[in-house]
């Protein structure tokens, strides 16, 4: 089976340079796309039935290419199984969606050689089984996905974004190498080695340290994120999809192979850290989500949210692994894992939803769009389900996921160690908080995008997308509904992998009544999504049927009514900026400094009033600022070495010289 | 026979709180105006309020979407599912094990979600400040919620709210710090949840504070009468939320005869008039307040359920 992977991530990884051929025929980007469908779908569909083999076998395989003395280990246990799955669905859905929002590309040889490499990247990432394939492919995974964040290059945001990225990306690399070189020192490099070597305490808590900062700052932890909202938005929407729902989710994977599975039992206070870094993450990345207008950066800053909430789960789940409740465990790592899932799921067709607005009207900023589900009913149809899904609301999947993590919650005064007893209920605060955040972040994007009257003649003359896209769009909608309403089959099916991960399962699901979830016992918590979507759906067909029948079912238009005082200016509409204000006023001026200037004219001047809003994004003042002004100083004074004499150049290296023999011989 | 009269009790349960929902706003309307010395309308005035707009003509804004067409029907829908999921008169609900707390909270969730939708809808400004200051509310009333919810079942060991229940109405929960916490905050969540004076006025329609009104203005006939119903079917959610948490005592148990459950209806609607004239007694003595001080005042909320949460993890008893 682990051949047949191998064969298609080649495939894939060969697609590259036959799409710089593809991209000069007419129909070659239909092409490169259905033949990345082919692949993706059938490296899902093997590692969809890896993953339900009831045996669980590991496979192993090592190829001749890499390091001499090495070679490539490649390895597909139950959680590659897991992110193979997820990395391509996301691939299928984005060449699915690709297939039509492909052709209106300008210049189609700016994409199509970069994107089969980068799907291969990310799969290849999950499948390593050496610390120097891993980074090798992570490193490939990064470098393909700057190409088509700079693809546009015209834009000069777009290549600002792209240099952000790229200084993040390889300050990540950096902080996963010097993790691997901890960690190798004595086993070496394979994975295998590393996880029958027993490193020291301190060691393995470095270990931590370094693998949150590298893999954080590629799925855009707090403070890492900032690269994130401008990398992700700026490459074309099939791949902005693939960034936020899919390669995040290799980060995920990096930290969970390593901290959960190389590394010996986990020390309680490494929960700490997590814990501290996922719930701020949630809170604060769907607060910068509220308030942006432009609809792909607010996409993108919920993906810092999500991935906060991911962690979170991931952070509980370490701190009942290291007290031993291994059963709590599980549940809290099956929450995260299915959040993993699930969130691929959403933002793929958010983002996706996001590139048919894009291509039909030609703007992000949702202050010109407006009353696009006139002219855009099916667009509109799948994005209402896939914001209803992110918003955490019944029947759909975020729910369960967030559900589930709230359980977890509950069960955490079982915890011994007081400063997790302090923490979690602040960190449930946090989540609960960025919950609430995010169904209004979705009324804001969903309301002023899609209802309302358009706001611009773009929107006003918008067209539906194509067929390819909406096909993309419906099918990854309908599995939100079906991860909601049928919960139980995934949650078994991330059964091996925390069996592997963290040494316990959640109890079996799909045997009970009704098909309802149970994370512990049914007298603690139970949840029935399908009852919950057909009871509701009866109810509200009963109430239609019976009112439409004995009461009334006329039906009047006329102009609206506005409390008698309509006005035919759509710019009379609550704009994406003023359906923020309360919450910004409530809590901006807190985490954003932001400030509002009113400037009243004196009552005989004409001139209009002003008001200016000022925000400052402090992370990047306090943090990022200081740093960069640090770099230029130093680089300032470094530059003086450039223009030495010859004389001062040889006392250089002589000294270097007698340093470098004295370390040595100490 | 067991299923039969579960199915009975669950088919009764969700009759009841359809037949009752209006009666209850009626008796806080005629409450309030008996406290202000008027006379004040017949209780039975929402029912021919609601029968009235059912019978008339639905006049639709001319740009309104098939999504405002269909709104008020999930907002029905959502609310009454999780109407008839909170214990009223008995606990032995047939589906309470469909939904617990959390997921009722959630359905009411998604309820609003698609409340402030339809404020967007027609695109006029009324809606839009209708639906912004709503989202803004709810974003300081949703945790403060789930915060009490998790101090509740953290003493009650569950989510499920029939067993909540029954944890609460047994000797074993004690009088406790948490739970007086969580009740405040619970209170003060229902004013706001439920649009009541301080947070929002149920009986304003044009002032510029108002918050549910505005996101509702433009719907008439039986898409109005709907969400009314919705309303009222909240109001009384929420007063046999607290009721069945609170004061549980009465509550019938799952394997009562019909006797109990007489009594524990009758009960049910004691417990109704008085959190009805009690609502009706704060909402006389209190003013509205600004916009900008509610977060303030659902802040409180948020903290004290907070804080009966943390209580809980640091100590058993408390």
């Amino acid at each position: 089976m682990i051949s047949v992977v191998l064969w298609a991530v080649a495939c894939l990884l060969a697609l590259a340079p036959v799409g710089i051929v593809l991209s000069a025929r007419p129909r070659g980007s239909f092409m490169l796309y259905g033949a990345c469908l082919v692949l993706t779908a059938t490296l899902c569909i093997t590692a969809v039935l890896h993953l339900l083999d009831p045996a669980h076998p590991v496979l192993r395989t090592t190829l001749p290419v890499g390091l001499p003395w090495l070679g490539a280990h490649f390895r597909l246990d139950a959680l590659s199984a897991f992110f193979l799955v997820v990395i391509n669905l996301g691939g299928a859905a984005a060449s699915l969606f690709a297939l039509g929002y492909g052709r209106h590309e300008e210049q189609p040889g700016r994409v199509l050689p970069f994107y089969p490499a980068y799907l291969a990247g990310m799969s290849v990432v999950v499948l390593a089984n050496d610390a120097f394939s891993f980074l090798v492919a992570w490193e490939f995974m990064s470098l393909t996905s700057w190409a088509l964040v700079v693809s546009h290059h015209r834009d000069a945001e777009n290549i600002r974004a792209g240099y952000v990225y790229l200084l993040m990306a390889s300050f990540g690399t950096l902080a996963l190498l010097l993790a691997f070189g901890a960690l190798a020192s004595g086993p070496g490099y394979d994975f295998d080695a590393i996880r029958a070597s027993h490193p020291s305490a301190a060691l393995s808590s470095l270990v931590v340290i370094l693998v949150l900062l590298g893999t954080g700052s590629k799925a855009g932890l707090v403070p890492l994120h900032a690269w994130l909202p401008l990398a992700h938005p700026a490459a074309p929407s099939h791949v902005s999809g693939l960034m936020s729902g899919v390669m995040t989710k290799v980060a995920v994977y990096g930290f969970v192979r390593i901290v959960f599975d190389l590394l010996p039992e986990p020390e309680w206070w490494w929960s700490m850290v997590v814990l501290l870094a996922g719930g701020p993450t949630a809170t604060l990345g769907v607060l910068y989500a509220l308030m942006q207008r432009d609809i792909k950066r607010v996409l993108a800053y919920s993906t810092i949210e999500n991935i906060g909430i991911i962690f979170t789960g991931l952070g509980l789940a370490l701190a009942f692994k290291a007290q031993g409740l291994d059963w709590v465990a599980a549940l809290a790592f099956t929450a995260a894992l299915l959040h993993v899932f699930n969130h691929a799921l959403f933002k793929s067709l958010l983002f996706f939803g996001a590139g048919a607005v894009l291509e039909s009207t030609g703007v992000r900023d949702m202050e010109k769009l407006g009353g696009l589900i006139h002219r855009m009913p099916k667009t509109a149809f799948a994005m209402l389900v896939g914001c209803v899904a992110i918003s955490a609301l019944p029947p759909f999947n975020g729910f369960v996921s967030e559900w589930l993590m709230f359980q977890a919650i509950l069960l955490s005064p079982q915890l011994p160690s007081w400063g997790l007893k302090l923490i979690v209920p602040a960190i449930g605060g946090l989540l609960a908080l960025a919950a609430a955040f995010a169904a209004a972040c979705f009324v804001k994007l969903y309301g002023i995008s899609f209802l309302g009257r358009p706001r611009s003649d773009v929107a006003a003359s918008a067209h539906e997308t194509d067929r390819f896209s909406l096909a993309a769009m419906f099918s990854l909608a309908a599995l939100c509904l079906l991860a909601g309403i049928l919960p139980g089959l995934f949650i078994d099916a991330l059964a091996p992998v925390s069996k592997a991960m963290v040494g316990n399962v959640m109890p079996h699901q799909t045997g009970l009544e009704w098909l309802s979830v149970v994370p512990i016992a049914e007298s603690r918590s139970s949840y029935n999504g399908l009852l919950v979507f057909v009871f509701a759906a009866l109810c509200g067909t009963a109430a239609a049927s019976a009112i439409h029948r004995l009461a009334s079912d006329r039906l009047r238009r006329a102009p609206a009514w506005d409390c008698g005082y309509p006005d035919a200016d759509p710019a009379i509409q609550y704009s994406a900026s003023s359906f923020s204000q309360p919450i910004r006023r409530v809590f901006g001026s807190l985490v954003f400094a932001a400030r509002e200037i009113g400037e009243m004219p004196p009552p005989s001047s004409p001139r209009p009033a002003r008001l200016t809003v000022e925000m400052r994004d402090l992370i990047w003042d306090g943090l990022y600022g200081p740093i960069a002004i640090a770099i230029g100083f130093a680089t300032i004074r470094i530059n003086v070495l450039q223009f030495l004499t010859i004389r001062s150049y040889l006392t250089l290296v002589f000294v270097a010289l007698i340093v470098l023999l004295l370390v040595v011989s100490l | 026979m067991n299923v039969l009269r579960d199915i009975f009790s669950q088919g009764a349960q969700m009759l009841l709180v359809l037949l009752l929902a209006p009666l209850l706003t009626g008796f806080v309307r005629k409450a309030k105006a008996r406290l202000l010395r008027r006379r004040g309308p017949p209780l039975l005035q929402p029912y021919r309020d609601l029968v009235r707009l059912m019978r008339k003509d639905v006049v639709l804004a001319d740009n309104a979407s098939w999504l405002f067409r269909v709104i008020p029907y999930l907002m029905f829908a959502g609310t009454w599912v999780a109407a008839s999921l909170v214990p009223t008169f008995g606990n032995g609900l047939l589906f309470s094990w469909t939904a617990d707390l959390i997921a009722i909270i959630a359905l009411l969730g998604s309820a609003r979600f698609f409340q402030a939708l339809a404020g967007m809808d027609v695109g006029t400004a009324f809606g839009g400040i209708g639906s912004s200051r709503e989202v803004m509310i709810a974003t300081l009333a949703e945790p403060a919620i789930l915060m009490t919810v998790f101090a509740v079942a953290m003493i009650a060991g569950s989510t499920q709210l029939s067993t909540v229940a029954e944890f609460m109405g047994s000797d074993a929960v004690g009088l406790r710090v948490s739970l007086g916490m969580a009740f405040v905050a619970l209170t003060i969540v229902a004013l706001a949840e439920n649009a009541r004076i301080p947070v929002d006025n149920p009986a304003t329609h044009l002032e510029l504070t108002m918050v549910h009104e505005a996101m509702v203005l433009e719907y008439s006939g039986r898409h109005l009468a709907l969400i009314d119903l919705s309303s009222q079917l909240k109001l009384l959610l929420y007063v046999s939320l607290i009721a069945c948490v609170f004061v549980p005592w009465g509550t019938a148990t799952a394997d009562a005869s019909a006797a109990t459950l007489a009594l524990g209806a009758l009960l049910y609607i004691g417990k109704l008039t008085v959190f009805g004239f009690l609502l009706a007694l704060f909402e006389t003595s209190i003013a509205k307040m600004r916009v900008f001080r509610i977060p303030e005042f659902l802040g409180a909320a948020l903290m004290l359920a907070l804080l009966a949460t943390l209580l809980r993890f640091v100590s058993g008893s408390l």
